[in-house]
């Protein structure tokens, strides 16, 4: 090859590199999440892509959570799931976000550079299950209560209010003892109202202590009677709610009735409550149903709301019961939760409807909005693994790296040429390109790079001129065994081949294995080392070479090398 | 021209015992240190939940500490990182009653925890991880996995290069490599991180890559000079091959340096497990891989070997079998 290809060759590597390092703008046509008309979107290509560790961002592991629902067919909720939550992140907004499915059992999500990662998650995780309720008219939870006192006292748990002592051990197990010890002062204070004491005294009569009954009371006080609401003081919500739900107790409701809790406690007077609502059990209608969703404010309230458009099937079906239970409350039900009051039916409901928030913020609206047009997730998810860093936290990793990559080359450098001198400064010009290979050629496979993979690179830097050193000791040995300077440079190369060979290629059997299991961060190491390794085998054995030769050109009859 | 060890001429493989006697000193009290008190692992493998935070003001330990065991989440730790004002919080338990692999409810206990220690908005986090045990012990298989499978990868590229005498000494000096590597870690109390499995598996690179350049030569000097005994090839071999082992371990050292002084905290062990690399990497080619590939000739000569195991066994060294399980 003579020194023309060769040196071609190297300049077209070059530039290649360049090429690849040269941030691009490219033109996308993408859909607006707004409006949905299809637009034209230029996006800055950067060269090398940082990792989440680099940049910033959050990577979550999601499995399907089935403690509280099992799923019929694991394999079709969870893509069902990963479906949904491309719909979602791809209206909340992030830049290249990476959705997929990992074994047959997981969604990985990893979106970089975000910066309100609660939000993000909750966007992630919530069910954003809607459906809408009849409130129970028939007093049903009312009329049972006495019993599921009755249940409960079979069962060993004692009444907070009146002369109970200490709870039982029972109660603490069953309340929790936080919830135990706060409710007292509270629930004898609902005891001081004049409804609670009516039924308290009633409990007299009978000679039973009321526990659910002295906690659960009929909303009918506070003026606007919705039927099948209860109020519970907010202080006595968790044991309640672990009451209500032990099955001995929960079997004492009429079938055709459910209990659901509002998503939010209320004040009332100087009291913070919480809603208990008695529903049908069948909804009317689901938000499997809903074709689009907005957040705006209340004209009249100035508060979030969320409306929603049904779609046709949907409106029909919403039509014909709203119809039926025209003058009857409807609650609005979001992961088993009621958001505000239940409205009245005024008259038949189309399509359209609204929920809502009560004191949320506007952003809050419009994520709920974004979940429930995305379509509700069939299972719930768990987080089974997440990994989050601050953008601060990345940028000071890439800076620890640049000052430890230049300090690293610096001293390889010094080294280099006080050893080899002249040579010495071949191998640095070999080793600047070694560098614009490694990194250009990263970019060229759209490798993403992370913090130890940012590690790798200022280590290769020391490994990568091994190969020159091995074809520089090659070359001495051949000039001391007294060949002339153009013999032991050729000579030098050629036996120093077998054992950059031999080594460079169990280097990369290993960084293989590395990216096969390693995850992330790890396989971003794997790569940068492979990648360094066909740098500098390019680098030492051809460039090197091609310097060599044209040192040699032009001096032919140079008789000792600086070396 | 400056020439570090130009024409050493060393009797390396002729004071092997003494090498063994340090060897073992490093790695049978690593052993035992590693036995009795084990792994420092990461959240990555054992599972748990980790908040680097930021404080505005130093951070009264004790009462984080009672906070964190307020909330079930006993015996966690609480360790300054890097800067005076960041911290790093390691709770490797799930908070009690809650689904251990449903990691969410673990962390938010522990900002419940930072807000009552350090109040609400004086701190930033600015980096968690949680991992649940389950997807810990998965990675714990594929580390090990990782590990194993690129052994038998570059066994069988050794074996098909040279021979299987040669693969199997590489391997045995490799072998070697990781017990006295993990006995550091051991000592050092460093976090065994995937980072750090990283840098094993590097550490495993480099020093096969040492052996193969000595090997490389030993082959040569096989064809070479056929009248040289066997141990005389490897001490030649190992000389001639000096001055490349002192320049390349110098300029990776050199970027070490500039990785454990520079590269932040994260990256720290990762170099530090490198730098041990570098060390034992270099004295297990010469000490290690040569002196197996000795006793395995002369057990099992090959046929490159064969013409030059007359003169060593014409000086035989007593008790040489016994060390050729080295590692």
């Amino acid at each position: 090859m003579s020194i023309r290809t060769r040196l071609l060759i190297i300049a077209g590597l070059i530039a290649a590199s360049i090429f690849f390092l040269v941030p691009r703008t490219i033109t996308l046509r993408e859909r607006d999440p707004q409006t949905g008309v299809m637009m034209d979107r230029t996006e800055k290509k950067v060269p090398l892509k940082l990792g989440l560790d680099l940049q910033g961002g959050m990577h979550l592991a999601l499995e399907l959570d089935q403690s509280k629902q099992v799923s019929a067919d694991p394999k079709r909720d969870l893509d069902l799931a990963l479906t949904v939550l491309r719909k979602r992140i791809d209206e909340f907004g992030v830049t290249e976000p990476l959705i997929q499915k990992v074994g047959d059992n997981r969604i990985v999500v990893e979106l970089a550079g975000i910066t309100e990662p609660a939000r993000a998650k909750a966007i992630v995780q919530r069910s954003a299950f809607l459906e809408f309720r009849i409130t129970d008219k028939t007093n049903a939870l009312e009329k049972v209560l006495p019993a599921m006192d009755r249940t409960l006292r079979s069962l060993g748990v004692k009444s907070e209010t009146g002369a109970a002592g200490k709870p039982s051990a029972v109660e603490q197990l069953l309340g929790g003892d936080t919830a135990s010890t706060a409710a007292k002062p509270d629930s004898g204070k609902t005891a001081a109202k004049p409804d609670t004491a009516k039924t308290d005294s009633a409990a007299a009569i009978a000679g039973v202590p009321s526990i659910l009954r002295s906690l659960i009371q009929p909303s009918g006080a506070a003026g606007t009677a919705i039927p099948g609401e209860y109020v519970v003081p907010e202080t006595a919500f968790p044991r309640v709610d672990s009451l209500i739900n032990l099955p001995p107790v929960a079997r004492q409701l009429p079938r055709g009735v459910t209990l659901r809790w509002a998503s939010a406690p209320t004040s009332v007077g100087t009291e913070s409550v919480r809603f208990l609502y008695a529903l049908d059990v069948r909804p009317i209608i689901t938000g499997s149903n809903l074709e689009d969703a907005a957040a705006q404010l209340d004209p009249l309230t100035n508060g979030p709301i969320v409306t929603f458009q049904l779609d046709r099937a949907g409106g029909r079906k919403f039509g014909e019961e709203t119809g039926k239970h025209v003058g009857d409350y409807m609650a609005i039900l979001l992961d088993g939760r009621v958001q505000g009051r239940p409205p009245v039916i005024q008259s038949r409901i189309g399509r359209n409807g609204q929920i809502t928030l009560g004191n949320k913020s506007l952003q809050e609206a419009q994520d709920l909005a974004l979940t429930l047009k995305a379509g509700a997730l069939p299972i719930p998810l768990k987080i089974v693994e997440e990994r989050q860093v601050g953008a601060s936290l990345g940028s000071d990793s890439i800076h620890d790296g640049i000052k430890a990559g230049l300090a690293g080359t610096l001293l390889v450098v010094v080294i280099m040429l006080a050893y080899y001198r002249l040579s010495g400064a071949l191998a640095v010009a070999a080793l600047a390109l070694y560098i614009l290979f490694t990194v250009g050629g990263l970019s060229m496979v759209d490798a993403t790079l992370t913090l130890p993979g940012l590690a790798g690179i200022v280590l290769s830097i020391g490994i990568a001129v091994d190969a020159n050193v091995l074809i520089f000791e090659r070359i001495r040995e051949e000039l001391q065994h007294g060949k002339t300077v153009r013999l032991a440079v050729d000579e030098g190369f050629k036996h120093a081949m077998n054992a950059i060979v031999d080594s460079n290629v169990s280097t990369v059997l290993t960084a293989l294995f590395l990216f096969q299991f390693g995850t992330g961060p790890v396989k971003g190491f794997a790569v940068t080392l492979i990648m360094g390794i066909i740098a500098s085998m390019i680098t030492a054995v051809f460039v090197t070479r091609t310097f060599y030769l044209i040192w040699l050109d032009r001096r032919p009859a140079m008789s000792t090398l600086s070396i | 021209m400056t020439r570090f060890f130009a024409n050493a001429n060393y009797d390396f493989i002729g004071i092997r015992k003494y090498a063994y006697g340090v060897s073992a000193l490093i790695v049978i009290p690593g052993l035992i240190f590693l036995a009795l008190a084990g792994l420092n692992y990461s959240i990555e493998f054992t599972g748990g939940t980790l908040l680097q935070v930021e404080v505005a003001k130093p951070v009264d330990v004790a009462s984080l500490r009672s906070g964190l065991d307020a909330q079930g989440l006993h015996g966690a730790e609480i360790q300054n990182f890097g800067a005076p004002n960041e911290y790093v919080i390691r709770a490797r338990v799930a908070k009690p009653g809650t689904d251990a692999n449903d990691t969410q409810a673990t962390a938010a206990a522990v900002s419940q925890a930072l807000d009552a220690a350090l109040g609400s908005g004086t701190y930033t986090v600015v980096r968690t991880e949680a991992v649940g045990p389950k997807v810990g012990g998965e990675l714990r298989q594929k580390a090990l996995l990782a590990i194993l499978l690129s052994f038998v990868a570059v066994l069988a590229y050794l074996a098909y290069r040279f021979e299987w005498r040669f693969g199997l000494a590489a391997v045995a000096a490799t072998a070697h490599d990781i017990l006295a590597t993990i006995a550091f870690i051991a000592v050092m109390r460093l976090e065994v991180s995937l980072t750090v499995v990283a840098a094993v598996l590097s550490m495993v690179g480099y020093s096969l890559n040492d052996t193969i350049i000595i090997f490389d030569r030993v082959r040569e000097n096989l064809r070479k000079h056929k009248k040289e005994g066997f141990e005389d090839i490897l001490n030649r071999s190992i000389n001639e091959t000096l001055p490349r082992s002192v320049l390349t371990h110098g300029t990776t050292l050199g970027s070490l340096i500039a990785l454990t002084i520079f590269g932040g905290e994260v990256i720290r062990p990762f170099a530090l497990v490198m730098f041990f690399g570098v060390f034992t990497g270099t004295f297990s080619s010469i000490y290690i891989a040569s002196p197996v590939l000795m006793a395995i000739e002369r057990r099992w000569p090959g046929p490159a070997a064969r013409g030059h195991l007359g003169a060593a066994a014409a000086k035989p060294v007593p008790g040489e079998r016994k060390t050729a399980p080295v590692g």
